[in-house]
């Protein structure tokens, strides 16, 4: 045998080696797919994101061994935040690992209602946390989906109920002016029927206003808000459509206190850029804001002080690296859930199901994960994909995001009959089964 | 009503000029070699987040110093490359090997001196000018790399072909400057005014609402307008690049060498980039949306015709004005008339305003008539 035959055979048996090992180890692996943006126009919003998931995962592996010691194998896949490369990371990802994806967080609207066509014949749930379709929350049509912490149509409405309060209650809003400037897609569009509807309810004059993607061209928009002077105006912007608003509304002289985004419209990001124009601007708040919490001290210990994070440690604590973290520990949760029924293994995208309808975590277990003061107790069931619709309003003073308002609840009064019959509507259109939620356990 | 018609009209006209100054670049690299050059949004892009990191504040030392590094080898190559090539003319017209050996030292040297100079001084944000100057440098190795790796080997080829090759230079472009720079929103801070400017007050109630920055930029990009048409009309290079866009063969028979030209007519459409780049991104921040800006400039070239440096200008200010106007006053009486679902038509409005123009004027605005025998 020659000497270049002997390395090759060595190599090999190596490479042999190692791969049964990880293949012994792979047994023993959740798979949970990763559809982020890194890149394109949205990746500013999606980074921080991105790296809130990323972390948390790698801290339940490095803290805790795993979920019940089944590791967290995490793959990224960036969708660029369209539709069609959001469908191929999912076709991509979804039958990795040795039971497949546990669940699929889209991170775009857009790509929620591709999957939500898909999810049930993958038998994959689909967590879309605090986006989506906003009648996704009826368990009973929307088996496969779950629009965690709140909806659009729970967003606009907390936002309203905020300018109620501001104006001394929802009757003085009779004959005011509310314009919303919304990003002109499936996302933008998803609380405009909430809003006609209280508009109708309380006698304010309602415009939506689209703006085209990626919303870097608003001049029409803000001088049209200029000319017809409207008294509060709602932004449903993502990217760096946010902080043009902003801008423009500052250079046209629209008082930035009557100015109200979505929770995807209030991080640092959709700020930072407008400087000075940006003070006395608020946002919904997706529950959680800014700062750090006990889960941050663990981050610390566990992945920056070794090293490890994927962020910079001064943006760790900010709005949109909290709310990754927040959608990863929902999905830790809802594993851990499920294991409980279906014993500490890896489990199917099905059993997973399961787990996040099942899914109730109470004050106690915020604690102890580390998430007391970002988050209220949440309980999804059958009829409430959901789980909670609770939120406040922050405001941006300058340098910071400053909770400015208690905690609202969005009013199931007025939420609850537009969700059921959206949701009819939609099983009737795509001749889906309707579960009977009351005999669900 | 006449005072809204007239602040959205001053607006889109603006903004018209900020569209005429990425057409420009379009038709620049048109006009010499029958390039549709896709890449010019990319290229925008680009120019503006180098400006942005290399002027920027420092706010995590590692990150910045890293991203230093990086200028200064690449301020160090540019330096490099652009003097030997400058020398390689040298030497192509009579200049020996010994000058050639002389200048190759003198590069190097040069690419340490410069590369020293941006490192030192990456250790603080760089002034706005020396960014400026460096992204130019950048802009110019570009240009030659361009020339140098893609076109010269696509001489004679379908103009198809040489679209299909910027196309491949946009998405690498794209892709590479986020991942040199990153791809969160960067500043540009020209110190531009941003208190808005009422004009008429008397006349209009609330008066007339002027964005002084965006007079400023609309200032700037007359004045490169200006002086690319005093270049392009009036100097030797400007004559010899006319005469490359109107034949190629004939252009080299007198002895225009064709690969300085493209390499010129790149580097400046690489500085007309540059300029857009430095307006938009200081307007809107730096990121990647500001490429898309480039799709902007298409109905612009559409009308205006991809040949004439007026029609950009024009057809820009139509564009510009008309798209504003339309979305301000056109859509909600059409959105009403016709019951439809609503949107904004500013985008799709400016493509058929300029397909319209087309019936009537198939060649745009200004641009030549081709009668060919045949």
């Amino acid at each position: 045998m020659t000497l270049r035959k002997a390395v090759l055979l060595g190599a090999s048996i190596a490479a042999a080696g190692l791969a049964f090992a990880s293949a012994a180890q792979a047994q023993n692996e959740q798979f949970i797919p990763g559809l982020i943006y890194r890149t394109g126009a949205y990746a500013p919003n999606g980074i921080p994101f991105a790296n809130g998931v990323a972390d948390y995962y790698a801290l339940v592996n490095e803290r805790d061994g795993g979920i019940n010691g089944v590791k967290i194998l995490y793959e990224e896949c960036d969708t660029g935040y369209a539709t069609d490369r959001g469908v191929e990371c999912y076709e991509r990802l979804k039958n990795k690992g040795p039971t497949g994806a546990a669940y699929v967080n889209p991170l775009s609207t857009g790509i929620t209602f591709a999957l939500t066509e898909k999810a049930p014949i993958d038998k994959i749930p689909v967590i879309s946390m605090g986006y989506g379709r906003s009648e996704s929350r009826d368990g009973s049509v929307f088996q496969w989906n779950f629009p965690l912490l709140g909806t659009y149509w729970s967003a606009a409405d907390i936002i309203m109920q905020h300018i109620a309060l501001k104006e001394g209650g929802f009757d003085k809003l009779k004959g005011k002016k509310i314009v919303l400037v919304y990003h002109d897609s499936p996302y933008g569009k998803e609380p405009i029927a909430l809003l006609e509807q209280r508009a109708k309810m309380h006698g304010f004059e309602f415009t939506p206003m689209p703006v085209t993607h990626p919303g870097v061209e608003q001049k029409a928009t803000w001088l049209q808000i200029r000319q017809n002077r409207p008294d509060y105006v709602l932004l449903w912007g993502w990217g760096i459509m946010n902080s043009t608003s902003i801008k423009e509304a500052a250079a046209v002289g629209f008082p930035r206190d009557k100015m109200f985004g979505v929770w995807w419209s209030g991080a640092e990001p959709d700020v930072r850029p407008a400087e000075g124009g940006a003070k006395g601007y608020s946002a919904a708040m997706l529950q959680h804001g800014a700062g750090q919490f006990g889960v941050h001290a663990d981050l610390k210990k566990f992945l920056y002080d070794k090293g490890k994070g994927s962020a910079k440690w001064d943006e760790v604590g900010e709005v949109l690296y909290n709310r990754g973290l927040v959608n990863a520990m929902l999905g830790v949760e809802a594993i851990r859930k499920a294991q409980t029924k279906f014993g500490n293994k890896p489990l199917t995208g099905e059993q997973v199901r399961w787990g996040i309808e099942n899914l109730d975590i109470s004050a106690a277990r915020l604690k102890e994960l580390g998430f007391e003061g970002m988050l209220q107790p949440l309980k999804v069931s059958c009829s409430d994909h959901e789980g909670t619709r609770a939120g406040r309003v922050q405001q941006w003073d300058g340098a910071k995001w400053v909770v400015v308002s208690d905690w609202y609840q969005s009013d199931d009064k007025v939420l609850k009959p537009m969700v059921d019959a959206a949701a009819k509507k939609y099983a009737e259109e795509k001749k889906l089964p309707v579960r009977d939620c009351s005999k669900e356990s | 009503m006449l005072g809204a018609f007239l602040e959205t009209l001053i607006g889109g006209l603006l903004t018209g000029v900020l569209y005429s100054l990425v057409a420009l670049g379009f038709v620049l690299i048109f006009k010499a070699s029958g390039v549709f050059n896709f890449a010019q949004g990319a290229m925008v892009l680009f120019a503006a987040l180098t400006i942005a990191r290399l002027s920027g504040e420092i706010d995590n030392k590692e990150v910045h110093l890293a991203n230093f590094v990086v200028a200064a080898a690449i301020l160090g190559l540019a330096v490099a490359l652009i003097g030997w090539y400058a020398w390689r003319e040298f030497v192509a017209r009579g200049g020996g090997p010994d000058e050639r050996r002389k200048m190759q030292i003198l590069a190097a040297v040069g690419a340490l001196v410069g590369g020293i100079a941006a490192y030192s001084y990456g250790k603080g944000a760089w002034p706005i000018w020396l960014a400026i100057a460096a992204t130019a440098a950048i802009m110019g190795l570009l240009a030659y790399a361009i020339e140098r790796l893609v076109l010269r080997h696509l001489v004679n080829q379908e103009g198809i072909i040489l679209f299909m090759a910027t196309l491949g230079i946009a998405n690498f472009l794209d892709g590479f400057g986020q991942t040199l720079w990153g791809s969160d929103i960067y500043k540009i801070n020209l110190g531009l005014p941003k208190d808005p400017i009422f004009l008429f007050e008397a006349v209009f109630p609330g008066g007339l609402l002027v964005d002084p920055g965006e007079l400023v930029a609309a200032a700037i990009a007359a004045g490169l307008v200006v002086v690319l048409a005093i270049f392009f009309q009036k100097t030797r290079v400007g004559r010899a690049l006319r005469a490359v866009a109107d034949d190629h063969a004939a252009a080299q028979s007198v002895g225009i060498p064709l690969n300085t030209i493209w390499l010129i007519v790149w580097t400046v459409s690489g500085l007309v980039a540059l300029a857009a780049g430095l307006i938009w991104g200081a307007k809107l921040g730096v990121q990647f949306s500001i490429s898309l800006i480039a799709l902007k400039a298409l109905p612009v070239l559409i009308l205006g015709g991809f040949t004439s440096v007026p029609g950009a200008i024009v057809g820009g200010l139509i564009i510009g004005a008309g798209e504003k106007l339309s979305e301000v006053f056109l859509a909600p009486i059409l959105v009403k008339a016709f019951d439809l679902a609503g949107g904004g038509i500013e985008n799709w409005f400016a493509y058929m305003l300029a397909l319209v123009f087309l019936l009537f004027r198939p060649q745009g605005l200004f641009g030549e008539r081709i009668i060919e025998r045949v």
